[in-house]
């Protein structure tokens, strides 16, 4: 398998603060990666830099063997990175078809069968296509954020927190759902502090401590280890 | 029972807008501008002059006029979020640059009575009428001199966009509010009076009542219809550039700026999009209000007509382009007409102590009051007005009426 993203030695700095401290990990093509730790451990952080909204310090950024550190938003969204930002961030006073529509704004062709696609990963969102998007609840908001993400048919699509603030049973739904996308060719980059239900899904997990990695191994592996059990499973 | 009216009612509920009532509505939307139109032409020709026509005229031209600056407004702070508030400094510009083109040579000698008679010594509308003959040369003249005047001002845009849209919220309404204020100051400066006419007056350039058609012994005055031709086009380009994908992407914008970003939306590309395009049609309507005047002076686009339309943008609905029309004709009838008797002294015949000059505005005041507290999101919210849309209004308070009763009889 061939690395779809290469992060080699990233530090990003806000401010006067080190958020990241040279960081370096490989994403596999076709594999669901995840990155877990505590709050404030940089996770999101790598997310945003990847994705152009946050510039890195140093180190680069390596998509598809093409180097896209610092690079502008709009270009790296055009070649197929896509973030599903934390908290959801659906856009609260537009429908949830234009939200759809937003989703492929980088794309100039014909987006009706990936509107169908999108429909039938969540059917719950056809049902209610014609609500504004803030009208929602939070899991269907989140469905909404996963599925404007899919609209700019990601090669590599980033999740922040995709559990955050949603009921364990909807976040079981919302990790079958990623699976499902992951085996119709969609690799995925996790970023989670529910380290379980993360770790149960990802083939290859990382631990980041304030802005550093800590560990490495399978997703199964790191779910037996003590010290991460400990630390993150609260066993 | 109760649960199935609130579901009737709840606007989340409803259904699509299918095809259909799309074409109907636009049918109906042809059907009324139609009657408007011909109603415009009976009025500035056939209709006698009497008092109720007399005022419509003013009325209606200018309500036309504040209708697209209105919407010009509410495209940058309704639909992408920016809160500015340049609006009057672009009009005067537009206006300015409208004024100066069309005034025929003849009368620059009087116009720049100070200045020598200024710098420019052609006019636009005059080079066209020695070709066209008065009626079109004024017509076409003024369509391009207003087009011009728009581009004039969509340029300013830019350039005042460059390092004011890197700001947010309040802080880019108090910067367009000073380039609004820098503008004026500008224009009436004495320096420059060979083209602006300092702070006096600039006159006799073409007006609505110039656009006036000789057919053997017939004058037919096209003044109301050419303003509403004007902004019916302007209104119907901003409706399309709000339907299009950039419309959505102005709306994301305001939405959420991060999220958008991370969409891929250049921000500061449609933030300055946004942002020139309503000036380009502010411009535009402050050449058409220079029409409709006569007379332009820097002095009058003060803050306080930024925050007229501002008002009038916030009682129509913000992000509602049908509302900031409606409310734009209600405002200029009232200020102008249907509240004018407050500032008279009388009431019918009776003299009234407390009605005296200014009292209008005490009453326009509570009026506001009253809207802003009760209705909150203005006459039309973020909805739009449509004749599909308006039946089914009727149809839901009809069964709101028939569900009561029958509430009512299941109780007893």
């Amino acid at each position: 398998m061939s690395n779809i993203l290469e992060i080699k030695d990233l530090k990003v700095n806000y401010g006067g603060i080190e958020a990241v401290k040279g960081v370096s990990f490989d994403v596999e093509e076709g594999e669901i990666i995840t990155l877990i730790g505590s709050n404030g451990a940089g996770k999101s952080t790598i997310l945003n830099t990847i994705v152009g909204l946050v510039k890195a310090a140093s180190g680069n950024v390596i998509f598809q063997g093409q180097d896209i550190t610092n690079k502008d938003t709009n270009y790296i969204v055009s070649n197929g990175i896509t973030l599903v930002p934390e908290g959801r961030k659906i856009f609260p006073d537009m429908s949830v078809l234009e939200n759809l529509k937003i989703g492929a704004y980088m794309r100039n062709d014909d987006l009706s069968k990936d509107i169908e696609w999108v429909y039938s990963l969540f059917p719950r969102l056809k049902e209610r296509s014609w609500q504004l998007g803030g009208t929602l609840s939070g899991g269907e908001q989140q469905m909404l954020a996963v599925g404007r993400a899919l609209m700019s048919r990601p090669k590599l699509m980033m999740m922040d927190e995709p559990s955050l603030g949603l009921a364990p049973i909807i976040v079981r739904d919302i990790f079958s759902i990623i699976k499902e996308i992951n085996n119709q060719g969609v690799t995925i980059l996790l970023v989670e502090q529910n380290a379980n239900m993360a770790l149960k899904t990802a083939s290859k997990a990382y631990v980041l401590e304030t802005g550093n990695i800590t560990m490495t191994g399978s997703g199964e592996e790191l779910l037996h280890n003590e010290a991460i059990r400990e630390a993150y499973l609260g066993t | 029972m109760f649960k199935k009216i609130n579901n009737a009612l709840n606007p989340s509920l409803r259904h699509p807008l299918d095809e259909q009532n799309k074409r109907t509505n636009k049918v109906a939307l042809m059907i009324f501008l139609a009657i408007v139109y011909v109603f415009a032409i009976l009025l500035d020709n056939v209709l006698p002059a009497n008092g109720i026509t007399l005022m419509l005229i003013p009325v209606l031209r200018k309500g036309a006029i504040y209708a697209l600056l209105c919407v010009s407004m509410n495209l940058l702070n309704g639909f992408t979020g920016l809160f500015s508030l340049g609006q009057a400094g672009f009009m005067l510009i537009g206006g300015y640059v409208y004024a100066i083109l069309t005034i025929p040579q003849a009368s620059h000698a009087a116009v720049y009575q100070y200045f020598d008679g200024g710098i420019f010594q052609f006019s636009v509308t005059e080079v066209f009428g020695n070709v066209l003959g008065p009626f079109l040369g004024n017509v076409i003249g003024a369509i391009i001199c207003i087009i011009i005047a728009g581009l004039v001002v969509a340029v300013f845009a830019a350039l005042i966009g460059i390092p004011v849209l890197r700001l947010k919220s309040d802080y880019l309404a108090i910067a367009t509010l000073g380039f609004a204020e820098i503008i004026r100051a500008i224009f009436q400066w004495n320096g420059i009076g060979g083209i602006t006419n300092g702070s006096n007056l600039l006159r006799k350039y073409t007006n609505l009542d110039n656009l006036v058609w000789n057919v053997g012994s017939l004058n037919i005055n096209f003044g109301t219809t050419f303003a509403f031709l004007i902004v019916t086009l302007c209104i119907v380009a901003i409706i399309l550039m709000i339907n299009s994908s950039y419309g959505r992407a102005f709306k994301a914008i305001r939405d959420d700026e991060i999220s958008a970003e991370a969409m891929g939306i250049n921000l500061f590309k449609h933030k300055m999009l946004s942002f020139v395009i309503s000036s380009f049609f502010a411009g535009v309507g402050g050449a058409l209000l220079a029409m409709f005047q006569t007379t332009i002076q820097a002095a009058a686009f003060t803050s306080a007509m930024t925050y007229e339309i501002l008002l009038i943008v916030v009682i129509g609905g913000i992000g509602s382009v049908s509302g900031s029309c409606i409310a734009a004709f209600l405002y200029i009838a009232c200020n102008e007409w249907w509240l004018r008797f407050l500032d008279s002294g009388y009431l019918g015949s009776i003299p009234v102590g407390f009605f005296r000059g200014g009292f209008r505005k005490v009453i326009f005041s509570i009026i506001i009051m009253v809207i802003v507290l009760f209705f909150s999101r203005g006459i039309m919210g973020d909805k739009e007005l449509s004749f599909t849309g308006l039946l089914n209004k009727i149809k839901q308070f009809k069964n709101r009426k028939a569900l009561k009763q029958a509430a009512e009889k299941e109780g007893e």
